[in-house]
């Protein structure tokens, strides 16, 4: 044990004393939070809209001043006919079309109730989405402006419809995409390149040639980054909290556990790594080519999974990420039980068995 | 005769059809100062990987300090110190701490580990220097610091790994000084080299060529037997006989 604390200090040394590595493990996740948090969160300003008014009267009309005063808003022009919508979208000069059905006035007074059809572009979805959240809120303070007066209540029912990506999942929700990153770049690619590190100078040599038994020597070398990669999560969380509001509805134990197993898939996956690769080149080179790229592209954190073609979709289900962003999703988000991920979790279980199990072989191996 | 404390007898270690080691046997007495000579690729740290239990032979016996190479690699590696052909010091550590850590994985006591560390950072002159990062210092003080850290926990055999590799001829004079000076403690040395002047230093010296020990005796037993006047010339006549 006394063997095991001094090596783990000595691997603090080394963290603590490249620059590059601690830029990786404190600024990245601060800098990434930031960026995607201002980045997914940015006020809609002056967004061009235009606006179709299918019955031109009194009523359609303050509805429309109303909105087009509410400085989110820029008229960009009034349309003669539905088709019209098809072709400014194209050209991209608007970024939600406002139609107002005929008789809007009429149907109010005399059946309580009206639509109107908010058309937006989806290729954006966060921007697409807030703006519906701001015209669906414009259009309930003008529906209760117009109730005060009235014993039989009105209703104006906003229609929505996202053009180009009807459901528009997953992107909205950066932390727990992010948290996953994060613990992937620290425990996987950070172990990976600091025992391979020990390989290319000829340190590992020496360390098997003493008492330290290979296991002790990869232990040793893992546990500074389990510590630091469990301190990076809750920093993202506390700073996803705190910052950007991101709630954490489940539970958070429940939570940290979780990122406890994923930091294990992803230190056991780095070990791997490092058993197939003699340079710290290659071993960065892996991490990023082989686990970052697919932990960011076809996880679900930034493209929804859904509308990925078949085959990127089969791909995505052998990225442990996919499996743990369902998990940290349903703990945050829904605020759900085991009971609703249990199959993610032995999933990631069962990644991390096949990964140790798969080092230790590789690592005999090369020992015989 | 006291029993030796490297024996190796028939001792081979293939790769697929390559042959690293083929077959070598000897002995080596308590205290001596074994050279282990020949060219680059000729199968010495291969040899020393299955001496220190780092590989599995392929065939053949060894026993190191009274230790079976295949069944007891962990007794041996308590009972070894070794130094690679590779730089074995963290550079990024200062002095100090390379020489708590190595003591600290030997499973040195803490009070052990400072007595040791202050008595070897004056012995080597190190005072100046020993909170600063090994990176700074030159190669020669670095590599007596190396073979001072791999016997900080007194073994029984020291294996050296081509050891003064890329020094000047003063500073492995200096370094040969440590080496006798483990030695005259009863530390047994275990060196492989491929400078020819360093083979005069040492007790005994085998040459291997190819894989096999062509040769195996004191350093003035093989002058005389081939006839000439250095150790340099004796290699040049096992590994490039063609030549003659």
């Amino acid at each position: 044990m006394k063997r095991f604390l001094a090596f783990v200090r000595k691997e603090f040394y080394h963290i603590f004393r490249d620059k590059r590595t601690l830029v990786i493990l404190f600024g990245m996740p601060v800098a990434q939070i930031m960026l995607f948090g201002y980045a997914i969160t940015n006020e809609i300003k002056d967004a061009k809209i235009a606006i179709l008014d299918k019955s031109k009267d009194h009523l359609s009309k303050r509805l429309s001043e109303k909105i087009l005063s509410s400085g989110y808003f820029v008229l960009e022009d009034y349309l003669n006919a539905e088709h019209e919508a098809e072709g400014i979208f194209q050209e991209g000069s608007v970024k939600m079309v406002l139609i107002i059905g005929e008789d809007f006035d009429e149907n109010l007074q005399q059946n309580h109730t009206s639509h109107i059809q908010l058309l937006a572009d989806a290729t954006d979805p966060n921007t697409a989405n807030t703006l519906i959240n701001y015209t669906a809120s414009i259009i309930r303070s003008f529906q209760s402006e117009l109730n005060d007066h009235r014993s039989l209540p009105l209703t104006i029912t906003p229609e929505v419809r996202m053009l180009y990506n009807p459901n528009l999942k997953s992107v909205f929700l950066f932390v727990p995409g992010l948290i996953t990153v994060i613990l992937m770049l620290v425990s996987a690619m950070m172990t990976s390149i600091s025992i391979t590190r020990e390989k290319e100078t000829g340190t590992m040599e020496v360390l098997l040639a003493s008492p330290m038994q290979p296991l002790q020597v990869i232990l040793a070398k893992v546990v500074p980054y389990l510590l630091l990669s469990f301190v990076n999560a809750l920093a993202i969380l506390i700073l996803g909290y705190y910052v950007f509001g991101v709630p954490i509805n489940g539970s958070l134990i429940l939570l940290l556990l979780e990122c406890i197993l994923f930091i294990l898939m992803a230190l056991s996956l780095g070990i791997l790594i490092s058993t197939v690769t003699h340079t710290q080149q290659t071993a960065l080179l892996i991490s990023l080519m082989g686990l970052m790229l697919p932990t960011i592209l076809l996880s679900g954190f930034i493209f929804p999974i859904e509308n990925m073609p078949w085959i990127l979709q089969m791909i995505s289900h052998i990225i442990p990420a996919k499996w743990f962003i369902i998990v940290v999703k349903s703990i945050m988000l829904k605020g759900v039980g085991i009971g609703y991920f249990w199959k993610e979790t032995l999933i990631l279980v069962g990644f991390t068995l096949f990964f140790v199990i798969l080092s230790v072989k590789k690592f005999n191996i090369r020992l015989a | 005769m006291e029993r030796p404390i490297i024996y190796a007898k028939n001792l081979t270690k293939r790769f697929g059809n390559f042959t690293a080691v083929d077959a070598i046997s000897f002995e080596v007495g308590k205290g001596e100062i074994f050279g282990f000579l020949g060219a680059n690729g000729a199968g010495k740290t291969t040899a020393i990987k299955m001496l220190i239990g780092l590989w599995k032979p392929t065939e053949g016996q060894a026993m190191v300090a009274g230790y079976d190479v295949y069944k007891q690699p962990e007794e041996i590696k308590r009972n070894i110190g070794y130094m690679s052909q590779r730089f074995s010091l963290y550079e990024d550590l200062t002095v100090q701490e390379n020489i708590r850590f190595y003591a600290g994985i030997y499973g040195l006591s803490n009070q052990s580990i400072r007595e040791k560390t202050d008595e070897l950072i004056v012995k080597l002159g190190l005072e100046q220097v020993q909170n600063e990062r090994i990176a700074s210092l030159p190669l020669g003080w670095k590599q007596k610091l190396a073979f001072s850290v791999a016997i900080i926990h007194d073994p029984k055999i020291v294996f050296l790994d081509e050891p003064t590799g890329g020094v000047d001829p003063i500073t492995r004079r200096q370094f040969w000084d440590l080496i006798y000076e483990a030695s005259h403690k009863g530390i047994t040395v275990f060196v492989t080299t491929h400078y020819m002047d360093e083979a005069e230093y040492c007790d005994r010296v085998s040459m291997m060529v190819d894989g096999r020990i062509e040769a195996l005796d004191k350093p003035g037993a093989l002058k005389v037997h081939y006839g000439v006047e250095s150790m340099h010339d004796v290699f040049v006549k096992l590994a490039r006989p063609e030549v003659e």
